[in-house]
C-alpha cells in the first residue's frame, strides 16, 4: 500500500520532471540565431527558386515558426492552438522534420526501438559482468583474483570505444564469422519480424553491446568492489560469522545486500551516460539507433526532429531512475520508512 | 571438576610486532560467569574473541591451546578444522558484541536474523524455528514478541537491539555466552536492565558468561571470577569477592581509585546564594520539524521545554540525562549554535556588574566577542581534531581568525596551553594521530583555551575515554576551573563524573528537567523517580551493593508510570518545585 502510494507520487513529480525538461529542450535548442527554415529561405532566395521560397515560407507559418518563442513552445507541446489546432506532443505529434521532409514520428520510429534494445543490452550487459566480478574481487581482495579484475576493468575503462569497436569488429570477423556494422543483415532491413530478423539483430547486437558496456561495467565493478569492502568491514558481518554461517552464503545474504543499494541506484545514471555515449560509437558503427540522427539534426538545425530526440533520451533517464528509485523502496526498509515518515 | 573452557598460554600478535595478547590463561566452569577486565588496548577483546576464532584477519595465533568441554569431549578450538568450528559458533558458543546499532544487519527483519541460528544449527523448520525464537524474545523480555519478529533494527532502541542480539545468542542454548562490553553503548538505567537480564538467563539455563568489560561495577553485579589484563598480560586473577575488596596488584588498584562512584553524603551544607550569574537559559525550549516525504504533514518534536538554568561565575553547572533527554540541545542552544523557540532567551555577562547580553540576538561585535569568550569542548577527540593539521597549526588557528597577536604571539600561546593542559610544547610539529584519546581531549581542551574564555561548554568531554583517563581530564578540568576562574556548563550521562565536578546538578529527562540542586543535596536526598533510578543503576565495584532493578525500571520507565505525585502524561509535566533551599523538583503540588 505504502509502495503503490509511493510509486504514484514518483510517477507525478517523474511527469512534472519531464515537462521542465520540455521547456529546457525547446529553448536550448533555439538558442543559435535562425532556424531551418530561413536558413532555407536565405539559400533559396541567394539561387533564385521563387518557388522554394514560398514553399518554406508556408511551412514557416504552418509550424508557426513566424510566432514568438513562448507561443512556439506552447504549440509544439499541444498546450496552444496553433495553426492545425491543438496538435503537440500531448496529442501525439511529434512534428515535421524539415531536413528529411518526413513527420519525426516516421523517422525515428523503428530507430527508438533499436536505440532501447542497444542500450538494454547494454545495461545487462554491465550488471552481468560487474556483479559477479565486484563481488569476487572484494572477497578476495589483494589477491591475484583482485588485481587480475581490476587490470581488466582499468583497461575497458582506458580504451577509446571507437578503437576497442574497430579492434572488436576486426578479429569478430576474422575468427567468429561476427558480421560488420548494422543491427541486421541488410537484405531483412524494412522486412517485418521473423525470427531470421530476431536471430540476425541478436547477432549484430554483440559486438556494439560489448563497446558500448565496457567502461560502464568496469567503473561499476570498482564501485561495487569498493562499497563491498566497506561492508566487509562492519560489525554484524562479524556477528553473522559468530552464529556459524558459512563464508559464502554470509557474503551474499548481508554484506552484499547493503553493497547492493549504490549498484541499483546507478541504473538511472547508467542510462543517460549510455545513450549519449552511445551517439558516437552508432555513428562509428553503423548502428541504426537515434544517435546518427540526433547529430544530423543538430547540425542542420532541424529543431522538432532534435528536439523529440533529446525528450526521448530524457524520458529513458527518467525511467531509469524511477525504477531504481522504486527498486531500492523495496530492497531497502529504511528507505520505505523514511518515504512513510516515521 | 573440569572447566568448560580452559585457556591456556595464548599469545595474539599482529605482524612483527610483539604480542598484543601475551600467554594469558585462564578457566571458566559451567554456570559461572568470569570477567575480563582491563582499559581499551589490554587485549581483552581480542582475548575472548579467539575463544570463536572471528579475530581480524591480520591477526596472527601465535600459540596457546583453547580447551573447551562440550558434551561430553573436549577439543582444542585452535586446531580444529573450520567446518567443525563453524558448527560451534553460534550453537556451543555464542556472542555479543558492544554496539547493537551496527552489529544486526539494518536490512533483515530481527525474526529472519535470530532464526538463522535454529536454521544453520537445529535443522528446524520455518513454523518451528519462530515458535522458538518467539518464546525466546518473551523470555528475554518483550511485551509483544510478533510485533519483534517483524521489526527491523532500526525501529527499536538501543536497549531493546541489545535485548533483540541477546535472543539471538541465547537461541541455541549455548553453554558459553561471550558478552564483549554488552553494555557501555548503553545508557546507564537500561544497562541496569540489559545485566539483569543475562543474570536471569544465565540462572535458568545454567551456561557459563565469558563478560569483557572495563567497568569494575559491572564486575562486583555480575562476576564470581576475575581476570584483570593489562597490556596483553594478566595483572591478576582470582575471586571476584577477594579482587574487589583487596586489590593485590597495583594496576587493580588503580583502576579502583579511578572508577568514578557516586559519593555517599552526610547531611549536606546548605548553597549560598549570592550569585554572579555569567549564563541563562530563561524558558528556553526547542521544537524540531521533522521532514515528511511526499504531501504528508510534518512532525513537530519537542527536544526540550521550559528549561530555566542559571550558571554563576567560576561554578560548574551540569546537565545530566540519558541519550535523547535534550541535554546536548540545551549545550547549544546556549552557546548560540541554535535559536530557542520564540519565547526563549539566553543571556551573557562577560564581566562581574556587566550588562547582560542576549546571546541570540547580538550585533557583529558583541557576537565575535562572545565567540571569543565561550568556547566548547566536544566528546568525541579523534573526530574534533583535523587529522591533516599539526597540533600548532590547531591552536593558533582560534587566535588567527579573531586576529589576536602576531604570529609569534600566538606560538607562545599555543606552547603556554600545552603545559597548561599537561603536555609538552616540542609536541607543537606533530598530527593529532600522534596522540593517544587522553592526550587529543588535552589537545582539544588547550585549543578551547588559547583564546582566554570565560566560559566553557563541555559536551559528555570524558564519555570517549577510559576510566583512568577520564580521571585525569576531571582533574585537569577542576585545575583550569581555578587556575583562569572559568565557568563550566557540563553535559553528562554519567551522573559519577558529574558527582566529582559539578556545584549545581540539572537531571534531564525526555526534555524537562525533573530534578535540580547540588551534588551533595541531590545524592543524599533524591525525590524524583528518575533521579533516584540513575543513582541506582551505577554500578558500584562493591559486591555487597548490587543494582536495584526494581527501583531502576520504576523511575527509568514511561512518566506515565511514576508515582502519583510525579505522573505526567503526553507534554504537560507538572511544574518545577523548590522542595527545599536550591533543591528543585517536578512534582505535582
Amino acid at each position: 500500500m505504502i509502495f503503490l502510494k509511493y510509486a504514484v507520487w514518483r510517477f507525478f513529480t517523474m511527469l512534472l520532471t519531464l515537462w521542465v525538461v520540455s521547456i529546457l529542450v525547446f529553448v536550448i535548442i533555439n538558442l543559435p540565431p535562425g532556424d531551418y527554415l530561413s536558413n532555407q529561405i536565405a539559400e533559396l532566395r541567394a539561387t533564385g527558386q521563387a518557388e522554394g521560397v514560398a514553399k518554406a515560407e508556408f511551412l514557416r507559418h504552418e509550424y508557426a515558426l513566424d510566432q514568438p518563442l513562448w507561443k512556439q513552445y506552447m504549440i509544439w507541446a499541444g498546450i496552444a492552438q496553433g495553426p492545425q489546432g491543438y496538435s503537440g506532443l500531448v496529442q501525439g505529434n511529434f512534428g515535421w522534420s524539415f531536413e528529411f521532409d518526413r513527420p519525426v514520428s516516421e523517422i525515428v520510429g523503428s530507430a527508438l526501438w533499436m536505440t532501447v534494445l542497444v542500450n538494454l543490452a547494454a545495461v545487462l550487459f554491465v550488471y552481468l559482468i560487474a556483479l559477479p566480478l565486484g563481488v569476487l574481487a572484494a572477497a578476495k581482495s589483494e589477491t591475484w583474483v583482485d588485481y587480475s579484475a581490476g587490470f581488466l576493468g582499468y583497461l575497458g575503462l582506458a580504451t577509446p570505444n571507437f578503437l576497442l569497436a574497430l579492434i572488436l569488429f576486426y578479429y569478430g570477423h576474422k575468427y567468429f564469422g561476427l558480421p560488420i556494422g548494422g543491427l541486421m543483415a541488410p537484405e531483412l532491413e524494412g522486412y517485418p519480424m521473423s525470427w531470421e530478423k530476431v536471430q540476425s539483430v541478436l547477432l549484430h547486437l554483440i559486438v556494439p553491446t560489448f563497446v558500448i558496456g565496457t567502461a560502464g561495467a568496469a567503473a561499476m565493478m570498482q564501485r561495487l568492489r569498493a562499497n563491498m569492502l566497506d561492508e566487509l568491514g562492519k560489525p554484524y558481518v562479524e556477528t553473522a560469522k559468530a552464529k556459524g554461517l558459512a563464508p559464502a552464503r554470509l557474503l551474499v545474504k548481508y554484506p552484499l545486500r547493503m553493497a547492493f543499494n549504490p549498484f541499483v541506484a546507478d541504473i538511472g545514471n547508467l542510462l543517460p551516460a549510455m545513450v549519449s555515449g552511445s551517439v558516437l560509437v552508432s555513428v562509428v558503427l553503423g548502428l541504426q539507433t537515434i544517435g546518427p540522427y540526433l547529430l544530423t539534426a543538430l547540425k542542420s538545425q532541424d529543431q522538432f526532429l532534435a528536439a523529440f530526440i533529446l525528450m526521448f533520451v530524457a524520458l529513458l533517464t527518467l525511467i531509469g531512475t524511477m525504477i531504481s528509485d522504486m527498486l531500492l523502496v523495496l530492497l531497502d526498509p529504511r528507505i520505505r520508512y523514511g518515504a512513510r515518515g516515521t | 571438576m573440569t572447566a568448560l573452557l580452559h585457556v591456556n598460554d595464548l599469545s595474539i600478535g599482529f605482524g612483527k610486532d610483539a604480542p598484543v595478547v601475551d600467554r594469558v590463561s585462564f578457566s571458566v566452569n559451567a554456570g559461572e560467569t568470569l570477567a575480563l577486565v582491563g582499559e581499551s588496548g589490554s587485549g581483552k577483546t581480542l582475548t575472548c574473541r579467539s575463544v570463536l576464532r572471528v579475530l581480524p584477519e591480520a591477526a596472527q595465533l601465535r600459540g596457546g591451546s583453547v580447551q573447551f568441554a562440550s558434551q561430553g569431549q573436549t577439543v582444542d578450538l585452535m586446531n580444529l578444522p573450520e567446518k567443525a568450528m563453524r558448527a560451534i559458533r553460534g550453537d556451543r558458543i555464542s556472542m555479543i558484541f558492544q554496539e547493537p546499532m551496527r552489529s544486526l544487519s539494518p536490512l533483515h527483519r530481527l525474526g529472519n536474523q535470530v532464526a538463522e541460528v535454529l536454521w544453520l544449527h537445529r535443522n528446524m523448520g520455518r513454523a518451528e524455528a519462530k515458535r522458538v525464537v518467539l518464546e525466546e524474545f518473551r523470555e528475554v523480555g518483550f511485551a509483544n514478541p510478533e510485533q519483534v519478529w517483524n521489526s527491523y533494527p532500526f525501529e527499536m532502541s538501543g536497549g531493546m537491539r541489545q535485548r533483540a542480539m541477546i535472543a539471538m545468542a541465547m537461541v541455541a542454548k549455548p553453554d558459553l555466552l561471550i558478552a564483549d562490553e554488552p553494555t557501555t553503548a548503553l545508557d546507564v538505567t537500561t544497562q541496569a536492565q540489559v545485566l539483569g537480564l543475562i543474570r536471569t538467563l544465565q540462572a535458568d539455563t545454567g551456561m557459563a558468561v565469558i563478560l569483557v568489560t572495563h567497568d569494575l561495577g559491572v564486575v562486583a553485579n555480575m562476576a564470581q571470577h576475575v581476570v584483570v589484563m593489562h597490556k596483553g598480560r594478566v595483572m591478576e586473577r582470582g575471586l571476584a569477592r577477594d579482587i574487589l575488596r583487596a586489590p593485590a596488584h597495583p594496576y587493580t588498584a588503580k583502576l579502583f581509585a579511578a572508577a568514578p562512584t557516586i559519593p555517599k553524603v552526610a547531611a549536606p551544607a546548605r548553597p549560598s546564594n549570592d550569585q554572579d550569574i555569567i549564563l541563562s537559559l530563561k524558558d528556553v525550549s526547542k521544537t524540531y520539524t521533522m521532514r515528511a516525504a511526499g504531501w504528508r504533514k510534518p512532525v513537530a518534536v519537542p527536544a526540550c521545554q521550559h528549561i530555566d538554568l542559571q550558571l554563576a561565575r567560576g561554578k560548574t553547572l551540569a546537565i545530566v540525562g540519558e541519550s535523547g533527554s535534550g541535554k546536548t540541545t540545551c549545550a547549544r542552544i546556549a552557546i548560540g549554535a541554535e535559536p530557542p523557540d520564540t519565547g526563549g532567551e539566553v543571556l551573557f555577562r562577560p564581566a562581574t556588574g556587566a550588562p547582560p547580553l542576549p546571546v541570540h540576538t547580538m550585533t557583529g561585535t558583541e557576537r565575535s566577542a562572545f565567540q571569543r569568550q565561550a568556547q566548547m569542548v566536544f566528546q568525541d577527540p579523534y573526530s574534533s581534531l583535523s587529522p591533516r593539521m599539526r597540533v600548532q597549526e590547531a591552536l593558533t588557528e582560534p587566535m588567527e581568525i579573531h586576529g589576536i597577536g602576531s604570529a609569534g604571539d600566538r606560538r607562545d600561546k599555543a606552547a603556554e596551553m600545552l603545559r597548561w593542559v599537561g603536555l609538552s610544547p616540542d609536541m607543537l610539529r606533530r598530527f593529532p594521530h600522534a596522540f593517544s584519546g587522553g592526550q587529543r581531549q588535552r589537545l582539544s581542551i588547550a585549543r578551547a583555551l588559547t583564546l582566554d574564555p570565560k566560559l566553557l561548554i563541555c559536551d559528555e568531554p570524558t564519555s570517549a575515554l577510559d576510566v583512568s583517563v577520564q580521571e585525569q581530564i576531571l582533574s585537569l578540568l577542576e585545575d583550569i576551573r581555578e587556575r583562569a576562574n572559568l565557568s563550566y556548563l557540563f553535559i553528562s550521562h554519567d551522573l559519577a563524573v558529574v558527582a566529582r565536578i559539578a556545584d549545581e546538578v540539572a537531571v534531564m529527562r525526555r526534555g524537562v528537567i525533573v530534578e535540580q540542586a547540588a551534588p551533595d543535596t541531590l545524592f543524599y536526598n533524591p525525590q524524583h523517580p528518575y533521579t533516584r533510578a540513575l543513582i541506582a543503576a551505577q554500578p558500584e565495584p562493591d559486591i555487597s551493593r548490587p543494582i536495584d532493578l526494581d527501583l531502576v525500571a520504576k523511575g527509568a520507565g514511561s512518566p506515565a508510570l511514576w508515582p502519583e505525585s510525579f505522573r505526567f502524561t503526553g507534554d504537560n509535566p507538572p511544574a518545577l518545585r523548590e522542595m527545599e533551599p536550591g533543591h528543585m523538583v517536578r512534582c505535582h503540588a
